[in-house]
């Protein structure tokens, strides 16, 4: 195994650690809902990771690494305080853009409050493989679940989430297909109908 | 007659949307307290 200390040449994974801090409060955010509790959850995250980096495998996704840490760290401050510190109309609200959706589409605001209200499990599916960019595998490795698992969580946030903005699939087909249709109706070449 | 196939509008906006959620504190400047953090971590290891 290789030292971790770069007295010996090797690189110090630790000093990828700060690349990395904004994903992990946009992470903690969402879980958190508070932008205190948030910043609390990211650093001990990092005092955290400071602390077991012989457990990270160099070479290996250090995000998914940080995000299992932040992840287990705020479940596990949650049964401890069990209390639920969520604060859907408080901080979380007041830091929510109050700029109208460019085409009027979904309200931001709408939406994260809608979000906000997605069971914890679901939420943080919806973040790591709807925002955050990892793939199933990635999201089910740092929730310790099965991929059919965080595929179901995903399905079922996007379902809550569309039952509360009072969407169906089909408005939604209606308002986003109308510039898809008249493409489609602007390709159809003259005359088609008339041969 | 036959659309596109593609993800559903709305699944679409739900990600346009989780997307945007996500980016703006992405985006935001890391607090000062962390930088400061590190540098402390850090020097704890030297003194090791």
């Amino acid at each position: 195994m290789s030292a971790v200390k770069s007295l010996d040449g090797n690189p110090d994974p630790r000093d990828e650690i700060v690349e990395h801090l904004p994903s992990m409060r946009a992470f903690a955010l969402s879980l958190t809902r508070n932008g205190a509790a948030a910043d609390d959850l990211v650093q001990d995250t990092v005092v955290k990771a400071w602390n077991k980096i012989d457990h990270f495998e160099p070479g290996t996704n250090m995000r998914a690494w940080l995000f299992t840490i932040l992840r287990n760290t705020f479940y596990s401050d949650k049964r401890k305080s069990r209390r639920e510190v969520a604060d859907v109309d408080g901080s979380f609200a007041e830091t929510l853009s109050e700029k109208p959706h460019h085409d009027g589409r979904l309200a931001m605001r709408d939406f994260e409050e809608a979000f906000a209200r997605l069971a914890d499990e679901q939420r943080e599916a919806l973040i790591l493989v709807g925002a955050s960019g990892f793939s199933y595998e990635d999201a089910a490795e740092t929730c310790g679940v099965a991929i059919g698992t965080i595929k179901s969580r995903v399905n079922r946030g996007r379902a809550r989430l569309a039952e509360l903005l009072h969407l169906n699939a089909d408005d939604s087909m209606e308002m986003t297909d109308k510039a898809t249709m008249a493409v489609v109706n602007g390709m159809i070449p003259p005359g088609r109908f008339s041969a | 007659m036959a659309l596109p196939n593609r993800k559903s509008g709305l699944e679409e906006q739900i990600e346009e949307n989780l997307r945007k959620v996500y980016q703006k504190t992405v985006e935001e400047d890391v607090p000062d307290r962390f930088k400061e953090l590190l540098e402390k971590l850090k020097a704890q290891e030297a003194n090791k």
